[in-house]
């Protein structure tokens, strides 16, 4: 019997994903309940290990190159960004962004409507569908389809050319490991007791958490913080750092930091959470900051505070492959590890843990273990974005970074507010900055803060890794009215300085003349 | 029938006017007990240890300015210092200081350490500027003018700034006995350059000379608005170092690599939050060329009103800046007035803007915290700081001053431990050759 006085969110499985028809179609993709593993081929050319994002490009570039491949996935092809990370929370931080533009529609012209309901079971609904619409991309009928021989079962190494799967004992030419990581735990007394959330079960949630404690300033809780704030929800952000997102601009942090508090997120910087108990169906968490020690009760608690690599079970040992729980497998600037027929890619052994990084990682293994590549890690430009609003999208380096390496850095800064597209559209926060090398119109890095700083990093991405200039941007056209803009907009600043005192007075004399 | 024209002050009128307004404020808020002066003129204000070292500041200007006599300055320095000399140094709760630092804000009467404040560096350095200022104007051989020498030489010498650091190379922001030191880290330019001069100095416990290096570090050189500068939002981070010190034409190695110095710096900082101002992205009440000012300073309350059909978010005291903000519509005019040295032809129209516009915010010749005229209130200036801040007085008092007579860049030019600092920060050119 359900206990009346029990808040209905209570009553919610966060242990399994609801099973809605959305729900069986993304498995009939991911994970056909009536899948059969292929008879193993004598001697596959490559066998990758975990079918995510790096895995799923891994076994696509040798198959195309015309290799034997064979894909071992424990649980869900698409990994995180299909199931639990990129895909379900952009789809839920897009509701959440019409829910504000709902409730700010006075400021467009608009009416607000006069009942805002939040119909959380659809938001989720929704996502659901759009998993099962892009699980069709890379599903498991498919792969096999391309000559992927796809296995399901857990993966372990039995020697240093071989991996048994299933029952089975596959042979390699050569090994990508990609398992992924997954969420850490955090040490605090009585939080497992209590039972928290994490990426990998928020989005089984049917209910909104009327009180949402969410601890970690990162990318993940502060996406999830303003998401679930725009959903209803009272939430408290505890963040054990003066800033969130400490390794970004101070600049970005304080915008972003503005937004949250705007949207009625609480936030708590230079505090941690100490314990957590049970009051009831209540979640107590003592927080503490420099002097002083407080309790918030909540419903339910986030923890977005790192990941952790997934080396375990794998009988790396067996492999002769060298690895660390906290930092992953090791691997050298080629992602060769510590056995020279097995390689690495994606969250299992990179700083940067991100969807596009595991896909070039994977890329470049792939090349260089069947290919004799030597294509580095290093020379990546990688990008990377925090989907709040606004967006925070950064690439290459930061000044502090150039600072320590003796570069000379100049900072070419718009505002968004100066930007006509940006103004049409009422998303005036933020700013792009660019760094170039001072003297220079070299672009080291930038960081832009806007609404879809995601989009407009990429042209960026694109000058430095093509070693295109500030003054060569200046002269590209950009479409107007668009965002992107003050990126033309930054480089029309760069030419401006070129035009030191005594170039103007010899265009003046010209001009006279 | 001849009507008489209504006079025009001069700039001079204008300016005695305002700083003798601010001066009058350390006069007002001081207890002769013990030296202190309240941080606010509010009913009940504790003290703070910045406040008390602008009116050690203030106090030789007074002199100078035939506001007070030396020996009414010299008894209210003497009083001011013997209590930091001898007040409780420990790790007591409720001590007045720890290590030769001090906590920021002290009970007005007894001294000791209220609000649970930290036991901070930057405000101990603006005392310490105080201190200097003080000890190098009293140079007389009187009983009390030797003993004012003595005191500020051994208050200097008390503090630890190896302490400071907690085991890093560069100075912590504060200390409190309960939980160490904080946790904030300081990235960027702020006021802290006076600091590292004055920890490099230290005739004790000197920083180490990377410390200044490695603060530097962290600095974002910027072109916002086609001007090139060391970014600051606050503008009270281009002022208060400059306060005491005439950065114009020496430089470390940032500004050697930027063919600019700290001056220069603060002087394009004024155009950049004249021009935030201009364009005015939140098109809030009251913001044009003429009226600009965000830096720290009090505001209308951390609350949310509708107004003109718009929500708009307010802040109580806060830290505003341009052009990343926080901007709520609260213009400090003493930002504005302070910035007069660096760009006097953007500071003056807007002290006049600010007199003509926006009288009824100004009482007593002194200009308040901040005034916000988005927020409805009783006049023009809209929603008014109650009171007066003991930090904004006494910056407009110094910067008014080195704008008239430089008398506090001359006397910390003859400060030997001044351009000890400077030098060991890696400071060049200028008046240190």
């Amino acid at each position: 019997m359900t206990n009346p006085s029990a808040p209905k969110w209570a009553t919610v499985s966060l242990n399994e994903t609801p099973d809605d028809r959305f729900h069986r179609a993304l498995l009939d993709n991911v994970h056909p309940p009536a899948w059969r593993n292929p008879k193993p081929a004598d001697k596959y050319t490559l066998i990758v290990i975990g079918a995510g994002p790096g895995g799923l490009t891994a076994a696509s570039e040798a198959v195309a190159l015309g290799a034997k491949v064979a894909l071992i996935e424990r649980d869900l092809i698409g990994g995180d960004r299909l199931n639990v990370g990129c895909v379900p929370s952009k789809a839920i931080i897009r509701t959440a962004r019409l829910y504000a533009e709902m409730r700010d529609a006075n400021n467009f012209g608009g009416q607000v409507p006069s009942n805002i309901g939040i119909d959380f079971a659809a938001i989720m609904e929704r996502m659901r569908r759009i998993q099962a619409h892009l699980g069709r991309g890379a599903s498991a009928p498919q792969l096999s389809e391309a000559g992927v021989d796809v296995y399901f079962g857990e993966a372990r190494f039995a020697g240093r050319d071989t991996v048994s799967v299933a029952g089975e004992t596959l042979r390699f030419r050569k090994a990508l490991i990609a398992t992924g990581a997954r969420a850490m735990t955090p040490p605090i007394p009585g939080l497992a007791e209590a039972g928290y959330l994490t990426n990998e079960n928020v989005f089984n949630l049917t209910e909104c958490p009327p009180r949402l404690l969410v601890m970690g300033g990162g990318p993940l809780g502060c996406e999830l913080a303003q998401a679930f704030c725009r959903f209803g929800a009272h939430v408290i952000i505890a963040q054990n750092d003066p800033t969130f997102l400490p390794n970004e601009e101070r600049d970005a942090a304080q915008v972003l930091s503005d937004a949250l508090a705007r949207d009625g997120v609480e936030i708590h910087l230079n505090t941690s959470a100490v314990a957590v108990r049970m009051e009831g169906a209540r979640k107590i968490v003592d927080l503490a900051s420099e002097d002083n020690k407080f309790s918030v009760s909540v419903d339910e608690i986030l923890a977005g505070i790192g990941r952790a690599p997934n080396v375990e079970n794998l009988n790396l040992e067996a492999a002769g492959v060298r690895y660390d729980t906290h930092i992953g497998i090791r691997v050298d600037d080629f992602l060769r590890t510590s056995n020279p027929r097995i390689y690495a890619a994606g969250d299992v052994c990179l700083e940067h843990k991100f969807t596009h990084t595991a896909e070039a990682s994977a890329r470049i293994a792939v090349r260089n273990a069947l290919m004799l590549g030597r294509k580095r890690l290093s020379a990546l430009t990688i990008p990377w974005c925090t989907y709040t609003d606004p967006e925070i999208a950064h690439v290459g380096l930061y000044v502090r970074e150039a600072r320590e390496q003796a570069i000379p850095v100049k900072t070419f800064t718009i505002l968004m507010h100066d930007v006509d597209r940006a103004v049409t559209d009422g998303e005036e926060e933020g700013f792009v900055k660019i760094h170039v090398r001072d003297g220079t119109d070299r672009i080291l890095g930038a960081t832009v803060v806007a609404s879809h700083a995601g989009e407009m990093i990429n042209g960026l991405s694109l000058a430095i890794n093509c070693g295109i200039g500030l003054r060569a941007l200046a002269r590209v056209i950009h479409t107007y009215p668009t965002q992107a803009e003050a990126i033309k907009m930054a480089a029309d600043a760069y030419d401006r300085t070129r035009m030191t005192p005594t170039l103007k007075s010899l265009t003046r004399r010209w001009l006279a003349w | 029938m001849i009507v008489a024209k209504p006079t025009v002050p001069s700039d001079e009128e204008l300016l005695d006017r305002f700083q003798r307004g601010a001066f009058d404020y350390f006069l007002e808020q001081y207890n002769p007990d013990n030296g202190l002066v309240a941080d606010t003129s509010r009913a009940g204000a504790p003290a703070s240890i910045a406040v008390a070292g602008f009116a050690l500041s203030c106090y030789p200007v007074g002199v100078e300015r035939n506001w007070i006599t030396r020996a009414e300055a010299a008894t209210r320095t003497l009083v001011t210092l013997r209590f930091f000399w001898n007040s409780q140094q420990s790790k007591h709760p409720d001590a007045t200081g720890y290590n030769g630092f001090y906590y920021h804000f002290l009970d007005m009467k007894t001294g000791r350490r209220v609000w649970h404040s930290e036991l901070s560096l930057m405000d101990t350095t603006l005392l310490l500027a105080g201190i200097l200022v003080a000890s190098v104007y009293f140079s007389e051989d009187t009983p009390s003018e030797n003993e004012i020498r003595a005191c500020a030489d051994a208050i200097y010498r008390r503090i630890n700034w190896q302490w400071a650091c907690g085991g890093e190379v560069t100075a912590r922001q504060g200390w409190k006995p309960e939980s160490g030191f904080l946790h904030y880290g300081w990235e960027g330019y702020s006021e802290a350059t006076i600091l590292y001069v004055l920890g490099l100095a230290s005739p004790s416990y000197p920083l180490s000379t990377d410390s200044f290096g490695a603060w530097t570090a962290t600095y974002q050189w910027e072109n916002i608005y086609d001007y090139e500068f060391l970014y600051a939002g606050p503008m009270f981070i281009h002022h208060y170092s400059q306060a005491w010190i005439d950065f114009a034409g020496i430089r470390d190695r940032f500004m050697r690599e930027k063919d600019s110095d700290y001056f220069e710096n603060s002087r394009r900082a004024a155009y950049v939050q004249r021009e935030y101002a201009r364009r005015n992205p939140n098109d809030f009440k009251g913001y044009g060329k003429d009226c600009w000012g965000m830096t720290a300073c009090d505001g209308p309350g951390f609350k949310t009103l509708k107004i003109d059909g718009r929500e708009r978010r307010f802040l109580g005291y806060a830290a505003r800046g341009a052009p990343y903000g926080p901007d709520d519509g609260t213009i400090s005019p003493c930002a504005a007035l302070a910035s007069l040295n660096f760009a006097p032809e953007l500071a003056l129209p807007a002290l006049r803007h600010f007199c003509a516009r926006y009288s009824d915010m100004i009482r007593d010749a002194k200009l308040p915290s901040g005034f916000n005229p988005t927020v409805p209130g009783g006049g023009p200036s809209g929603w008014v700081s109650e009171g007066y801040f003991g930090l904004d007085q006494g910056i407009l008092v110094l910067m008014i001053e080195n704008y008239r007579s430089q008398l506090i860049w001359k006397l910390m030019r003859r400060c030997h431990y001044v351009g000890l600092g400077l030098r060991r920060a890696g400071f060049t050119g200028g008046w240190l050759s």
